[in-house]
């Protein structure tokens, strides 16, 4: 197991590197609206949330329970009471997680492309 | 429910009466086998009542060393007061079980805070991981202290006075909308560890996560359970001991007992009567009034089970 996270760590690693250096379609005026996720009573709320690209979304923990928010790949350090995490969504498409410490707890952002028409998934 | 007694829910027991006897929150419970079938003496401070002859262990269980929050703001606290009774029990356990959640967030501190405390007992101590002891990545602070003759992510079994017992991880590689899992690899060591056994050897199987379906709508239960009970439904007599859900639960199927313990941190909701598992707040005066005395008598070729729960402060 421990092999496979550190892989999905260097995936992870290499898929950032990659966005970074793909041209990116000119953000323009449009200014994606941060928005926030927060983990109460075991579940992500919202569920499931809709952004532009470039959105940072922002998971709090309100339990006190830490949580994580993981997806295929690891991607939170385990959040306790209060700690946040954020991740900047760059690229259009559906993006299903869940905690892995309760996997029960499932959720998904889904990231339409940020010139406001909508994109195909 | 004090002094009464009550089946495993086939008879007898309505859900409401089964629900409020599940809400205590304990200390550790005393197991001895003799004959070789396990019998809950009942929770410690409360284990003087038999003269146990045979293999005396205990289980403790979920102690989220460095939980602070409302539910308890010392957990270390009602460890060692947990320990502290396990110290001046009238008669030495050969040993101890530890299901999991040692730490509250597999924090290098707690896990020392949580040895300290644990080592006054002066008895072996067998742990299995709890999720919240594998929170770091590569899940070493763990395995450097309790993984040493482990396999894979800590499962292992040993032999004591002819029982057989097995502890199991079922925290690690959770998958996304399930369970507890065992994986692959870990039931494939099952098999081979139970290959060649008598049917006759009493086994003693303990895991963090419920083995059974305790609530899976609060992720109480384990995905791969079925595969691990199919490989022990030739023996005669299987105990499953749990914790995670912090307050007993208990069922009988077939040659298989199913227990989980409480926890010595914080109580949490009978499945269904809270919007979400988690601690459980109640009054300061009332957290350790809910600490409670279950026995259990297990009977050789019956499926049902007595249980007789009493609260330590009244």
């Amino acid at each position: 197991m421990t092999k496979i996270v550190r892989n999905i760590w260097v995936a992870i690693a290499l898929a950032a590197a990659v966005l970074a250096a793909a041209p990116t379609f000119p953000a323009a005026s449009v200014q994606a609206a941060d928005t926030e996720v927060n983990i109460h009573n075991f579940t992500f709320a919202p569920q499931r949330t809709t952004v532009k690209a470039g959105t940072t979304v922002t998971w709090i923990n309100d339990d006190d329970i830490p949580h994580t928010v993981a997806s295929s790949t690891k991607l939170s350090k385990p959040l306790d009471t209060e700690d946040k995490f954020s991740f900047t969504f760059t690229t259009p498409g559906s993006y299903e997680y869940f905690c892995s410490i309760h996997p029960h707890m499932t959720g998904a952002i889904v990231v339409e492309a940020a010139t406001g028409s909508s994109a195909a998934q | 429910m004090s002094d009464s007694t009550r089946s495993d829910g086939t008879a007898g027991v309505n859900r409401r009466k089964v629900l409020e006897c599940m809400t205590w929150a304990g200390t550790g419970v005393l197991w001895t086998i003799a004959g070789g079938m396990p019998r809950s003496m009942g929770i410690i401070g409360e284990a003087t009542a038999a003269e146990p002859s045979g293999l005396t262990f205990l289980q403790i269980s979920d102690s989220h060393v460095g939980f602070d929050k409302p539910a308890n703001p010392n957990a270390l606290g009602t460890l060692e007061e947990a320990v502290n009774k396990i110290k001046a029990l009238p008669v030495k356990p050969s040993f101890v079980i530890h299901t999991g959640d040692i730490t509250h967030l597999s924090k290098p501190s707690e896990f020392d805070d949580a040895d300290r405390i644990i080592s006054q007992a002066r008895l072996d101590v067998h742990y299995v991981p709890g999720e919240h002891d594998v929170l770091d990545e590569e899940v070493k602070l763990y395995r450097d202290r309790y993984g040493r003759g482990t396999k894979g992510a800590g499962w292992y079994s040993f032999d004591a006075d002819g029982v057989h017992f097995i502890g199991l991880v079922n925290v690690v590689d959770l998958k996304a909308g399930g369970l507890g899992n065992l994986g692959n690899d870990q039931l494939e060591w099952l098999e081979d560890d139970l290959k060649g056994r008598a049917a006759s050897t009493p086994i003693v199987v303990f895991a963090h996560i419920p083995l059974w379906s305790v609530y899976p709508a609060w992720g109480w239960g384990t995905e791969d359970a079925a595969r691990a009970l199919d490989y022990l439904k030739r023996f005669g007599s299987v105990t499953v001991l749990n914790g995670h859900i912090h307050q007993i639960m208990q069922k009988v199927e077939g040659n298989v007992t199913f227990h989980t313990a409480m926890s010595t941190a914080f109580p949490q909701p009978a499945p269904g009567t809270a919007p979400s598992p988690g601690p459980l707040k109640v009054a300061d005066d009332k957290l350790r009034s809910l600490l409670g005395v279950t026995d259990v008598t297990f009977k050789r070729g019956q499926q049902r089970l007595a249980i007789i729960d009493q609260p330590l402060q009244r």
